[in-house]
Parts: C-alpha cells; structure tokens; sequence
C-alpha cells in the first residue's frame, strides 16, 4: 500500500511536468497548426538555462526557473517570427521540418558550449517529508504545487483575458478568429512565448529530479506528442487529461512490467488508441 | 435518379442536415438553394460520400450507395467540384484532367513497376479520357499549360474537367459560379446546357439567383438543414415557406437583394437575389 | 538532351571510376553516397510524390539491414536469397505501419510515424537474442562470389562493392522513375495536392497510400541489406530518426519530389561531412540552420534551382499570355 501511494505521488509530480510541456504543444497546435518538433528542443534549453543561471549568475532557483522561463520564451517568439509565420502558408510537411532544423541546432548548440555529459542541478530544498508514512522529497511537493498554480494561471489567462480568449478562439476556429477582427497575426508569436515559457518553467522544475544533458528534449518530445495525440491536437483539456494518463502508464507500467521499455509505453499506448480511435480519445470524429 | 430518404447528419447536438428526403431527376439541372447556413454543402458532402450520414438513405440508379467511400461513389457515376477553384494549379491542364480518369483504370503499382501492357494501356486512356474531357469543356488548346495559369474561370473549367473525366452520370456543382463576372457567368451557363444535352444530369448549389432562376428545371429549397420546398422555379418562388425563410433570414443578416442582371421575377415572386458573397 | 539521356551518362561515368584505380576512400564515399541515395529515393517515393512525411523511414533501413544480417549469419542463408526476402519483409513491415498510420492524416502521421521509428530502433537495440543488442551483428559476409567475380575481372572486392551499389542505384531510380510516371504515380501526386480533392477526383486515397508505403519501405530494406553486406557489421544507431533526419536533410538539398535530387543530395552533403569530420559532434550547429532555410526558400533543393535556371533560359513554347498582354489583346 505504501509502496503504491509512493508511485502515486511520482505520477502526480510527472503528470504536472508533462502537462506543462504538453500544454505548450497543443496551444502552438491549435492556434499555429504547426507540430513543433522543436518542443523538446525549448524544454531541455530551458534545463541548461536554468544551471547557467544557478551555476553562473550564482542566482537562487526561483530567479533562475523564471530568468530561464523568459529566456526561451523570447527565443520560441522569435522563432515564430522569423520561422514559422513566413511558412504559414506553404505545405504542411514545410514548418514541421523546419521545426526539426531547429531541434537539431538547439542540440549541437547546447553540446557546444555546456558540451555532451550530464549536469546536475541540486534541489533548492533537500530532504524528504513524510505524509502518513509516505516518504516524499521536497522536490516532488514543489512540483505538484508550482505545476498546479501554473495550469490554474493558464486557464486564467485564457478564460478571463481577451489576449487568452483570443488564443482559445484561435485555436478553436481559425477563420472564424480571423473574420472577427482578431489581429491572428501577433497571437502565433505570444502563443509561442507561453509554449516556450511552459516548457522552460517544466524543465527547472524536474531538473533537479534528473540529469541534464543535450538529448533529453527528443524523449520528452516523443512523449508529449503522444499525449496531445490521445488528448486531441489543440485541445487543452485533452492535454492534461493525456498528460496524466501517461505518467500514471508509465509510473505503474514501469514499475510492475519493465522498466526498459518505459519510455515508449506511451507510444505503445498510442499505438493501441489510434488503431481504434484514429481522431484521439477525446476529439470528436468529423 | 438519385433517392435520398430521410437524410440526417448532426455533429456534436447540431443537426446540420435533418431528414431530407428528396429524388433527383435523369436528364435535368436541378438547384439547390437557401440561405447560408442552410445545410446545401453539408448536403453535398452526404451524397458524395465526404460524410458518412447518420440517419437515412442514399439510392442512387436503384442500388445504396449510403455508406460507400468517395472513391466507390465516384465509380458509381457520381463526381463534385468544389467552391473554390480547388484544381492541382502546379499540374498541367491536361494533368487534372488526367486524374479525374483514375477511377475508371485498374493499372497499380506493379504494373507501373513492370510497365505491364494494362499500364500502357490504361495511361493511354487516361489521357484520351483526360482530352475528352477537355474538349467538352474547351480546354483542348490549353492542355499543356500549368492549371494555376488560367484566368479564374479557366480553372472552373479545369474543375469540372476533372469530374467529367470520371465519366459520371451525375454532376454535383457547388457554387460553380461564385467569383465570377456576368460574363463569365453567362459562359458556364452555356456550358453547363450543353453537359445536360450530352445526357448528364446535374445538380448545384448557387447563390447567384439569376444563374438559378435562368438554368434550373427543378429547385430544392433548403432551411435550418430541412427541405422546405421543391418545384419549378416559378412554384418555388411563389411558395409561402420559402418567401418565410428568405425574408427571416433576411431580418438576421440579410439574404436578400436586388435582383441583378435584370431577371424580371413573376409578380408577387420574391426577389430571390444573393449579394455578394463578399460584400 | 532528353533526360533519360543524362542519366545514361551519368551512370556511365560513374561506372568507369573504378578502372582508373581509385584510392579504397574514394570507391568507399562512392557506396556510401550510393546506399544514402537509394535511401532517400525511398523517402522521396512518400515525402516528395506523396506528400506524407515518414519520420521511421530509417526503422526500415534497419529492418532491411538486420533481416540480411540476421538471415546470413543465423540461418546461413546466401545473401542473394535473404537480401530480397529482406526486401520483402520490409515491405511487409511498410503495410503494416501503414494499415495504422494512414488511419490518421498528416501532422498526426508524421509524429505517430517518429514515435514507431524510435520503437523499432529500441526493439533492435534490447533484443539481445536477435539482434545482438548493443553490441551489435559482427560478421556479415559479403555476397557470395563477389569477391571472385570481382578478381576476374581484374578488381578488388571494393570494386565489386562499388559496382554491386551502382547497380542497385540504377534498379532503384527505373523502379521509382517508372513509378512516377504511371498512372499509380499520378495519382500520388494528387494525393500530395491533398486528400479530400484526391478523394473527389475518385481516388482511393487509403491504398494508394499504402502501396507508396510499402514501395519505399521496400527501397529503405534494399538500401539496409547492401549496407549489412557492404559494412559487415550493424549497429542499433543507424535505425533511429537522427538517421531518417539525415536522409530527410540529403534529399532537401537534392530537391524534394524531383528524379535527381535523391541522387544529388547525397552526393553533395556526404562529401562535404566526411570533409568536416572534425566538425562531426558540431555538424548540425550548421545543418539544423541549413534544414530550415532549404525548407523555407528552396523546398526543390539544387535539383528546383537548376530546373529554375533552365526554364528562364529556354521558355516552353506554349507560354501562356501575362495578363498585360492579355488584356492589351483585348482593348
């Protein structure tokens, strides 16, 4: 029993990093249509920009989670700019291979100047707290709360703000956004921003859970495209749903089947649920 | 020809067409038409097999042809075009042409592989299908251009050069004559009399209230995705129900207009006019 | 000069390399640009015909890769009975894929097609008993009576090697020319134009896509067992999607959806890494950037910018009317 509370608690923490990421990702989906396989790309330079900031500023870790967060922000609006609003209009393989370009640059240029070995980015609070004869670190709590806050932010903003409102319209009916007057135009580069800012803000939260290192953005890639797969491309609700249902696949699966293949229990079930239901658990079928 | 019974499709709550039932006749051009939103595209979509529907049937020459695939609907001598010049503008003239003869071939992919005598033959034949397609529509002399570089009514024709090439029996037009002049207008209707005397039927969804009043035999009115009246065009424009959906929607956002091109409506017949779509 | 010609010329060059007794590098760079090239011809059948971006396009190298390796050394069958069986069993793993994958429709096939390509590499990378996991399949024959062949002939078995590749090359480009140029080819090409218009025109959208799958899944296999062969030795890395990424990077340079580019891009690029080799770790700090401004101002790579270049110098002879002129006619 205990050990299964233990596993639920890891889930939980997991499910809210990988709703964070994930968040991001169907956002850009819906408004963008763009698949940006350069996601995982902004989630792991959001991990080396926040031990860059710890290591070199010598700043705390909330200053440097949030310098890391605004950094990659900048950087994914710019790329949205400079990218993928001019491709908006070309064939729909075009931004996705270009997003793939930009995966591979945000790699070689990460390898570059931290270079290939993993780092370590300590826990700003050490130690453990029981809860109830649960063993659980402090990490993992600062986890569950932040990534509470930030999806309760999110929804916020998008409910409660005409910028956010916007999104949303944009990422339910494009055309129908475009015909009300919504200036679509600078809602793709905003919209990259808090794609970029989520993910970023997600990596210094687990970072310190895990080692850093260049290629840690393809697996959490793989990964979140398969949540916002089962959850429907563009559906936030869906996002999150998909983000749980993954941690908990993998945190149990990995536990009580194999641990080798964990990593593409996702995919796995993905397999599975598009075989049966190709539009995704949660999208209705047109 | 064509038997629909009781035809419905909804998504999600919204019922974008609700038990139509309609028969639509060999030989003749019959129009459907409604105020926006009318469910006329969804309609389409149904018969062609885009959508699946959820209730009702679909006969077409006797056999149902209510769940086939769009591929298999097109075999049965059923080919569309859409509303906007949805043609491959990067291929030849010729090219869209030949494609639209697909379905009417058998050659795969080891045939190409091996270039078996059915490959030679069926490309022969898709071109020969292509260039008659193109003849009935006057596009012969412009085969070799790329389609993207005709005026906008050249690829109108491309379009439906492409449906006729699958030597269909019925033609479904949706809003052939949206973006176009009066001239052009004028042309297509033409061309499209001369397809009818050729022995296809046809069927299109138009707003251009002259384009429908001076080529339709056969009107079906469409409202709220109901049918709510069908007729000549001079009984349909008399019909209380149909002046009712007209004038109603007009109160909303304005369906109606003046008439244009001077189509002198019956006394008493309503003015069945579209503005501009982009206006 | 018809384009059949040129590569008749081209192949002929490139078939009296060998007489002049090149260095071992050199005919090796030539097999390498080779196998890459059959590779991306392969992916060019999908992505560029097609319209639909594989993102497991290396999974089927490997499997073609492994099937010869693993027919050859465990069954100890003739490399010239496993390569097709190989070939085929690729195929087979294409319609597969396939039967799934096209059940979704573009972006959801490219990412759904990524996360089946890392699966296939992790497959070969932990079955141990199969594949040899981590370590690899060591001693792959080369094909039988090569080498003799080759001696006969006054070569090494480089040469032989050399020829073996050139001769795939050339049975790949007939293969994927005649498949474009068909009436099935045709009809690829107007699914790339998209697939509801494709679906109107009467095409079966569903299994055309399928057989464009299997055919370049089927070139991806033949590519991997000439490799198997050539190489002697497999490794896991090969099969993952930096690999399909590389081939994807090779066939934009050459040109996406042309007969050459498959052939040029590889040429181009391979040459110009085993160049950089000290800049090996680095390479994409360059490629990455060049993957993207290929994409956004010359999706047709070297093969579009010569196709450009030729067409401004020799209008075709029917040029429709500009529209100034048009209308002037008209007034």
């Amino acid at each position: 029993m205990t050990t299964f509370l233990q596993q639920l608690f890891n889930a939980v923490a997991l499910g809210g990093v990988y709703a964070l990421v994930a968040l991001g990702l169907t956002l850009v989906y819906g408004v963008m249509r763009v698949p940006n396989f350069a996601h995982g790309g902004l989630y792991m330079l959001g991990a080396y920009l926040t031990y860059a900031s710890l290591t070199g500023l010598g700043i705390g870790y909330v200053p440097a989670l949030i310098l890391a967060a605004i950094g990659v922000a900048l950087l994914a609006a710019l790329m949205e700019r400079v990218i993928f609003y001019p491709l908006r209009d070309a064939p729909h393989v075009s931004p996705m291979i270009a997003a793939i370009g930009v995966l591979f640059f945000l790699e070689a240029a990460v390898q570059l100047i931290w270079g290939p070995d993993f780092k370590q980015i300590p826990a700003p609070i050490n130690g453990i707290v029981e809860i109830g004869g649960v063993i659980v670190t402090w990490q993992r709590l600062i986890i569950i709360a932040a990534s509470v806050v930030v999806v309760v932010a999110l929804n916020y903003f998008l409910k409660r703000t005409l910028t956010g409102a916007t999104i949303e319209a944009m990422s339910q009916n494009r055309e129908g956004a475009r015909l009300v007057g919504i200036n679509t135009n600078r809602v793709g580069a905003l919209t990259f921003a808090i794609s970029g800012l989520l993910a970023a803000a997600a990596a210094a939260l687990i970072a310190p859970t895990l080692l850093v290192s260049p290629s840690m953005g393809e697996v959490m890639n793989l990964k979140v495209f398969a949540i916002i797969i089962l959850g429907g491309m563009g559906s936030v609700p869906g996002a999150i749903v998909g983000a749980f249902l993954l941690s908990f696949a993998e945190t149990f699966g990995g536990a009580y089947i194999s641990l080798d293949f964990a990593d593409v229990i996702g995919f796995a079930m993905l397999v599975l649920v598009l075989a049966i239901r190709p539009q995704g658990l949660f999208k209705r079928g047109t | 020809m064509l038997e629909v019974k009781n035809l419905g499709i909804h998504f999600g709550g919204n019922h974008a067409v609700q038990d139509v039932t309609a028969s639509i006749e060999a030989g003749k051009i019959t129009a459907i038409i409604g105020p926006n939103g009318a469910g006329k595209s969804t309609f389409f979509n149904l018969i062609s097999g885009f959508y699946q529907p959820t209730s009702g049937s679909i006969q077409f020459l006797g056999q149902d042809i209510t769940r086939l695939p769009t591929h298999d609907v097109v075999a049965r001598g059923i080919a569309r075009t859409f509303q906007t010049t949805t043609i491959y503008r990067e291929l030849s003239v010729l090219d869209n042409a030949m494609i639209g003869h697909r379905v009417r071939t058998r050659a795969g992919l080891w045939d190409a592989l091996l270039r078996t005598g059915r490959e030679r033959h069926d490309e022969e034949e898709s071109r020969a299908g292509g260039m008659a397609a193109l003849e009935r529509v006057g596009l012969a002399a412009q085969a070799g251009l790329p389609a993207g570089a005709l005026t906008q009514e050249g690829q109108k024709r491309v379009g439906i050069a492409m449906a006729l090439s699958s030597d269909p029996k019925l033609l479904l037009l949706d809003e052939p004559a949206a973006g176009m002049n009066p001239e052009e207008t004028v042309n297509l209707m033409a061309l499209i009399r001369e397809l009818v005397v050729g022995g296809l039927s046809v069927v299109l969804v138009e707003h251009k209230m002259s384009l429908v009043m001076g080529l339709a035999d056969e009107i079906l009115v469409m409202h709220h995705g109901q049918k709510i009246a069908e007729g000549t065009p001079a009984q349909v424009s008399r019909d209380p129900a149909v002046i009712e959906a007209y004038l109603g929607s007009h109160a909303h956002g304005g369906q109606m207009g003046q008439a244009t091109n001077g189509d002198a409506p019956a006394p008493g017949a309503v003015q069945l006019t579209k503005e501009s779509k982009h206006a | 000069m018809k384009g059949w010609m040129w590569w008749v010329a081209v192949f002929a060059l490139a078939a009296l390399v060998p007489l002049f007794g090149p260095s071992g590098y050199v005919l090796d760079i030539g097999v390498n640009i080779m196998i890459y090239a059959i590779l991306a011809y392969g992916l060019n059948v999908l992505l560029g015909y097609t319209g639909q971006l594989p993102l497991a396009h290396a999974g089927f190298f490997g499997i073609g890769a492994y099937a010869t390796g693993i027919l050859t050394l465990k069954l100890g069958w003739s490399f010239w009975l496993a390569w097709p069986v190989a070939v085929a069993i690729s195929a087979l793993a294409g319609l597969l894929l396939g039967l799934v994958a096209f059940r979704t429709k573009g972006d959801t096939f490219a990412i759904f097609t990524l996360g089946v390509g890392v699966i296939i590499m992790l497959v070969i990378n932990k079955w141990d008993a199969l594949t040899g996991g981590n370590d690899g399949l060591n001693g792959i024959m080369p094909p039988a009576g090569l080498e003799a062949l080759s001696k006969s002939v006054g070569l090494k078995l480089s040469g032989g090697f050399y020829y073996l590749a050139l001769i795939s090359l050339a049975l790949t480009v007939i293969a994927v020319a005649r498949a474009r140029g068909s009436v099935f080819g045709r009809s690829l090409i107007a699914i790339r134009g998209g697939d509801d218009l494709a679906r109107s025109a009467g095409i079966d959208v569903y299994s055309h896509k399928l057989r464009a799958m299997m055919l370049s899944t089927a070139i991806a296999g033949f590519a991997g067992g000439l490799y198997a062969t050539y190489l002697g030795f497999l490794g896991s890395a090969a099969t993952g999607p930096i690999q399909t990424f590389t081939i994807l990077l090779y066939l934009l340079v050459g040109g996406l959806g042309t007969l050459a580019g498959p052939l040029l891009g590889p040429a181009l690029m391979y040459t110009l890494a085993q160049n950089l080799k000290g800049l090996q770790d680095y390479q994409y700090i360059v490629f990455g950037p060049l993957l993207v401004l290929l994409i956004m101002f010359a999706p047709q790579g070297i093969a579009g910018l010569w196709m450009r270049l030729t067409a401004r110098r020799t209008p075709p002879p029917a040029a429709p009317p500009t529209q100034k002129e048009a209308s002037r006619a008209g007034s």
